[in-house]
This record gives C-alpha cells, structure tokens and sequence, in this order.
C-alpha cells in the first residue's frame, strides 16, 4: 500500500524546479484556475485506500452523528385529591442534515391509573438556522378521556429557538378517526444565577371538538450539573369546552418535585 | 502508568501528569542547557500508543508517542533529510502525524484521506522529507481528535547558518488544554447544549448587581439570539490547562542565570484554547512567529490561538522567580509555569481576570450601536446582499454587515488591560519578501456558524462530498480574504505554505495560522508554491470536526501538464 516516494520527495524539494518565474505576469485580475478533484494522493497511494480514508475524513469533518436522551420533566404531582406523576421528554439521534426524534409523555393519577401516556416518532430537517421541521406519527397508549381505544395520529410540527431565548414548539395531529387537533408550548430559562434557573412554561392543547386544557408551570431547578438538576415548582392546569361540561374538574394546582435530566 | 492525587490537588487544577514518566525529558521541570534533550538526527522513530493516566481514582484516556504526553521535542537542522518511521500501536483506530508548518511534499503531510491513507493499527508509515526552514513548530495527530487526547508535541529547527535570534539559553513552553470527558463527548455536550460548558453567563443576579450588559442589551441581545458571553466552547470548567503537560499546581519551572537572554518558544497546542500569555514583571520580545523570524516588539502581553507559535525573549536581571500566565481566552482558568534561577521558587499567580463580553464590533457590525441606520447597507443579522456567495444555510446563523479590518486592535478582551499588548499589525518580517509579484486575483472566504446548533463550516457548507476544494494555479499569486461572520476568533491554517499577513507592513510577516477576529476580516497573500492537496481548516478541534474544513488543491503537480 505505501509505494516508494523517495524518488517523488526529492523531486518536490525544489518547488520551483523548472518553472521560470521570471516570465509570469501579474494580472490585474486573473481568471481563477479550473477546480480539480483533490486526488493528488492517488497517485502515489492505493486508490481504494483512498477511497476509505476520504470517506473517513467526511465523516470526521463535519458528518459526524449525534444523540441525546433527556427528560425535561420526571416528577411527582401533590395536589388536592388524588396525586399524580407526569413524565415528558425526548430522544434525537442524527446529523445536522436530519435526525430522528421520539417524545414521550405521560400523567398516571393515584388509583386511577394512566390520565394520558403518548409517543410521537419523527423526521426532523433543519429549516433556517434555529427551527426544525418536524413530521411523523402519534401513537396514544392511554388516550384522552373522551376517546376510546388507542388511537394514532399523522403529526406535523416544528421545534426551535425564538427570539429573546424562548423555546418553542407546537404540531397539528390528525387521528385515524379524521380529528384534528394541536398543540403548543413555550419556556423561558431565567438564569438568576450559573446554576439557580427559573422556568416558566405553557402548553395549550386544543381539539376540534372544542375541547382545551391549558397548563401554566412555574419549576425552579438547580443545576448540580447542566445533566443533572432536580427542582421544585407549581402546575396549575385547566380545561375548557366539553370535558368541564361532562363535570369534570375545571382546574387544578399541583405542588411539583422532580428533576431534569439528559445524557 | 499511575498517578495519584488527592482531591484537594485535582480540584486546584492541577492535572499531575509531571510527577512521574508520562513527561518527555525536555518538558520536566528545571531542565538545564541550551538545548533541552530532543530527538534528532537523520533516522526517527516514533510509537503512537495508548495509555490511562489515573488520577485521583479517575481514568483519563491519552493517546501517546513514545510513551510521553506531550510526544518527545524532535529537533533537525535546516537543510538536512530526515526519516521518521511512525508505527501505530494502536489497538483499534488509524493514527497520523502531521508536521505543523512544515514545507513537506504534500503526500508526507499527514492528512488521511488528503495527504495518504493514514497509518492503521499495527503499521508503520515513514514520512521522508528534506528540511526546508527552521525556527519554532510543531506536530500533532490529523487523525480523529487524538490531539485532544495527548497526541501533540514541538519541533524545533535549527538554522543552517547564523540564528538570526540572539539568545543564551532556551525554553520550549508547550500550552495546552486537558480533559477528562472525552473529546467525543465535549463535542456531543456541544451540540445537544452550545452553552454547556460557559459557567460565566449572564445571569439575573449580576443584573441586580449592576455587571455586565444593562437591561436594554440584554433585550436587544436575546431577541437576536446571542450570547455575548460566548467567548470560549469548552472552558476551564472542564479543562485543566497544562504547560508542558503540567497543571498549574505542579509549576512547571524553566531556570535562567540573571541577565541572560532567554529564548521562550511558546507552542499552542491546545485543542480548543486561545490563551492570553505575560510573565509579570518581565517585558516579552516578541522576536519570531510560526517559526519565522519578525522585526522584534516588546510587549507586555500577547494572545495566541491554537497552532500558532510565538518565540520570546526575556531577559531577567533580578535573582527572583516569575509566573509564566497563559489564561484562557475566557478567563476560565490559567495554565501556570514559572521563569526562576533556582528550582523551587515561585511568584504569586495573579487571578484570572474578569471574562470578555462581546460587542456590536465583534457581530461584524462595524462601530455601530444596535438600531443605528447606515444608509444603503443591510444592517439586518443575515442578509444575503451582504455576502451574495454564501447559500443562507441553517448552519448560517449571521452573515457580518460590516466585517472589518480588526488586526491592529488588541485581541478579543485585551483592550483595555493597561499594558501593552501585540496586534497582529505590529508584526514585520525580517526579511525581503521572496516574491514581489502583486496578487493576481482575490478570493474571499467565508468563516460562518451557527452557535445554537454548534455547525461551523467555509462558506456556509460543512466539508462534505459536495464541498467544492479551494484551487491555485501553481505558483501563482493569491490574495485571500477571510471574512469572519461568526461572533467567535477562528485560528485558520493553511497547509504546506506560509502565507504573508496584508497588514499594512511594507515587509509582510509570514504565518501557516492567523487568528481571524469575531466579525473581522484579515487578507492575505500567498504564492501557491507548492503542488498538491493540503488541508485547510480552523485550528479549533471541535470547529474542524464540525465541518470547518476544506481541502486546497494547487495544480500541476509534479510531471503533469499545465
């Protein structure tokens, strides 16, 4: 594979070996010379070796791959009545050309069981320098309280970075039932010191039949590590439309422990 | 080898890989002569390898020449051959040496999938070349991150006739950055989190406290999405910063004998650190950069970024010890070594001084204050008329509405320290140009990133199979524009050449690495001399692993046609 380059070497030595420098002119503003595949090394070395080590070279220049798990959300509910746990966070893997994205989320109520348990898994692409688009499929493994059954949705979203730091993210869902429905959310790191972070966050959840809930949160969290940070903080929720006709609760406040982690 | 450490020491910062083996003979403390012990002659061999460092119960993977962190100093005569066998003995990934600075043929200057193929475990590639200049360089791996990792070390070459640099007695003063997180990690962390290593945000409490931007800046930052104090990646919150691969608390210590001239050839070889480098009380003769001999400055102070070399002379006269400081660019820590006539002595070690914020100035915006209106220019953050070349990417965050000539100001965060400080501006070489030729034509080249998806590139596309290489005619003449659109420093270098920094001296300085300042732009011109492919890319491991990379071909080569 290593050929014999001394005979080459000692010819490059000399840069200028039989050129006359003497007789070039400077132009005011020469054509650029044609680009060239940058293959030099093939002569002298195994073209299939080559081939290998630019694929290698790629990958290490730019192509490399990425993954994380986090969950933004793993934490206990004390409110009035049954209490709750609740669960949200992500996992993407890929390249800044596209990646794969799974979310999951998840309420279970005190002797009542799973309240909502769903996966979502996506393409994402990058559209401009802060927001991804994100499509894909919806599956709810304990779906809300007016359905039944599990039920699977289309998903159409997007995911990034607003301006003044708020993170955003919102989709449209259609069901295998033909429903549509959406959802938002948005959350603000206040920094009140290098580790000491302050987040408020909303998330809306609207359905064709006119059903809402808004939840508003307010988590205070200190980050031990930017990895690992545990926090305290208040959830109020609402609904709106036919479920507080069916006499459920209107709302409810939560007192929240948890912690925020991802790897 | 083992180590041990209590906890005390590793929190101080001090890495401790000086107490035992892993040190070359020529980085241990108090080494004494002219000459520090070298590796030399026409026949070199050299050993990459593997070995665990531990520390305080903790493991740190580095990879290793001969078994030394940093590898062992090789020091040649100009004018001479030289042979060096580089065996891998790795166990499961390539290696590769590349000769930093050196005037090579292009196929012994050591890029995988540039140069050759690189060298794969178990085998042994001999790089053969004539010795072409002399002065200060340096070698490190082109191979994966393995720089990061241990796999870096200095070259020094003798001038075949008179040093044209008068000195008594000399130093090589290798500065680096050291993780225990592995570089793969430190570059993971960076793209789920760009921030994830910056413990000196802004915060509401230092707002109550009257520091950093008002309330106003702070609104007009965020709502265009930036950090001003972004200064660094990856900070003193996971590096230990080393001299000579000592930690601060382990004091590297180089003797003098009062009233010598000693020679000081400082070597960045940090994977991700631009370090701000003084000696208090002593006045730096800057008198050689990239190992080519300049117009001597005396300076107080000078900030080097990865890759580049700065050869320094001190000449202390009092019979006391003095701190040798490189603090990081963001003042997240400091490597520390100490100038004294005795082992054993030291001086206080001034604290890290208060970290940079970035300006208007520094996003490219010229002088200006935010919501100023400059008549016929798009002031907007990313406006295509202002660079029509580079395709908007997401990897395209900002394109700098007015890039500007930054090379007399002092480097990022060094305006106003109260001494002086050298500027790029200042530096001439001391000798004749060897071409005299005006450049043909110009190119401009595009530094451009995006800081919230941790994607830098050329020209708003990471190097990849659609990347266009960068061609020369051979020796033909070249102006080079680099227009920094990005808010962070970028070291770029180019392979194989030196190019001659237009920086309003009438004799250019030559440099292989300059030091584009945040929304700067730096010219400069360069005579193609040398056939081949060679690589040409940021200095910043991590920027270059993001994409910031491309490759320069300068054709005919060798026996082909015009």
């Amino acid at each position: 594979m290593i050929l014999d380059l001394q005979h080459e070497q000692h010819q490059a030595a000399d840069p200028h070996a039989g050129h006359d420098m003497g007789s070039m002119k400077p132009a005011a503003e020469a054509a650029p010379p044609p680009v060239v595949t940058p293959r030099a090394a093939d002569r002298l070395f195994d073209p299939k070796a080559m081939a290998a080590a630019r694929a290698q070279l790629m990958v290490e220049h730019g192509g490399a791959s990425v993954w994380t798990v986090r969950a933004d959300q793993l934490e206990y509910r004390a409110r009035k009545g049954a209490d709750a746990q609740a669960f949200e966070g992500e996992a993407w893997w890929g390249t800044d050309a596209g990646k794969w994205v799974v979310k999951a989320r998840g309420e279970r109520i005190d002797g009542e069981g799973w309240e909502k348990g769903e996966a979502e898994l996506l393409k994402a692409w990058p559209i401009g320098p802060y927001f991804d688009l994100q499509a894909g499929v919806r599956y709810d493994l304990a779906p809300p309280k007016l359905s039944k059954g599990g039920r699977s949705y289309a998903a159409l979203g997007f995911e990034g970075l607003a301006p003044y730091w708020f993170e955003v993210q919102g989709a449209a869902y259609l069901s295998d039932r033909g429903d549509v429905s959406a959802r938002a959310e948005a959350s603000y790191d206040l920094r009140l010191t290098q580790k000491l972070i302050l987040q408020p966050r909303v998330e809306a959840d609207l359905a064709e039949a006119g059903a809402a809930t808004l939840e508003g949160g307010l988590r205070l969290r200190y980050e031990i590590t930017r990895e690992f940070a545990p926090y305290v903080g208040v959830v109020r929720e609402r609904a709106f439309g036919p479920a507080v006709v069916a006499g459920e609760r209107a709302g409810s406040t939560a007192v929240v422990i948890g912690v925020r982690a991802w790897r | 080898m083992m180590t041990a450490f209590d906890r005390r020491t590793l929190l101080r910062g001090a890495l401790g890989l000086g107490a035992v083996g892993l040190l070359p003979a020529w980085a241990r403390a108090g080494e004494v002569g002219r000459s520090p012990a070298a590796l030399s002659g026409e026949e070199i061999k050299l050993t990459v390898g593997h070995q665990m460092a531990t520390i305080d119960g903790r493991s740190g993977h580095a990879v290793t020449v001969n078994g030394s962190l940093p590898g062992p100093l090789i020091r040649l005569k100009e004018g001479q051959n030289v042979r060096i066998a580089v065996t891998n003995a790795l166990a499961d990934e390539d290696t590769s040496i590349h000769w930093h600075g050196l005037l090579v043929p292009f196929q012994m200057d050591g890029v995988p999938g540039v140069a050759f193929p690189g060298i794969k475990p178990g085998e042994t590639f001999t790089y053969d070349f004539p010795v072409r200049q002399a002065g200060t360089y340096w070698w490190h791996s082109h191979s994966g991150l393995q720089e990061q990792v241990g796999l870096y070390a200095p070259m020094i070459i003798d001038p075949a006739g008179e040093d044209p640099i008068g000195y008594d007695r000399e130093h090589v003063v290798v500065l680096s950055d050291w993780s225990f997180l592995h570089p793969h990690a430190l570059f993971r962390k960076l793209k789920v989190n760009p921030g994830h290593f910056n413990m000196q945000k802004q915060t509401f409490a230092g707002l109550l406290a009257g520091q950093d931007q008002s309330l106003k800046d702070r609104v007009a930052w965020g709502k265009m999405r930036m950090d001003p104090t972004d200064i660094a990646d990856v900070t003193g919150s996971v590096y230990t910063y080393l001299v000579n691969g000592h930690g601060p608390g382990d004091n590297w210590t180089g003797l003098f004998a009062s009233g010598e001239r000693v020679r000081l050839r400082f070597i960045n070889a940090a994977a991700m650190t631009i370090f701000n480098v003084r000696i208090p009380g002593l006045s730096l003769e800057v008198v050689a950069v990239d190992g080519q001999p300049v117009s001597p400055v005396s300076v107080d102070e000078f900030q080097m970024a990865p890759a580049e070399t700065f050869d320094v002379i001190v000449r202390p006269t009092e019979d006391q010890a003095f701190t040798l400081v490189a603090e990081a660019s963001d003042r997240s820590g400091l490597a520390r070594g100490t100038l004294a006539p005795r082992l054993g002595m030291s001086a206080p070690i001034p604290p890290v001084r208060k970290r940079p914020l970035a300006t208007m100035k520094d996003m490219g915006m010229g002088n200006m204050h935010g919501g100023m209106d400059m008549p016929g220019m798009d002031m907007s953050m990313r406006s295509q008329s202002n660079a029509p070349d580079v395709p908007l990417t997401p990897g395209v965050q900002t394109i700098a509405p007015m890039p500007m000539d930054r090379m007399a100001e002092p480097p990022q965060g060094l305006e106003d320290v109260g001494h002086k400080v050298l500027t790029y501006a200042q530096l001439a070489n001391l000798h004749e140009s060897t071409d005299k030729r005006p450049p043909g034509r110009t190119i401009e080249i595009h530094l451009t990133g995006n800081m919230e998806r941790f994607m830098w590139a050329f020209d708003g596309e990471a190097f990849g199979p659609i990347k266009k290489p960068i061609a020369f005619r051979r020796d033909e003449r070249v102006r080079v524009v680099l227009i920094n659109d990005t808010m962070m420093a970028h070291p770029i270098h180019l392979h194989g050449h030196f190019f001659e920094l237009v920086n309003g001296q009438e004799r250019q300085p030559l440099k292989h690495t300059v030091n584009v300042a945040p929304g700067g732009k730096v010219a400069f011109d360069l005579t193609a001399s040398e056939p081949g492919d060679w690589a040409f890319h940021c200095h910043l491991l991590l920027h270059m692993h993001a994409g910031m990379f491309n490759v320069v071909t300068v054709r005919p080569l060798d026996g082909e046609a015009a």
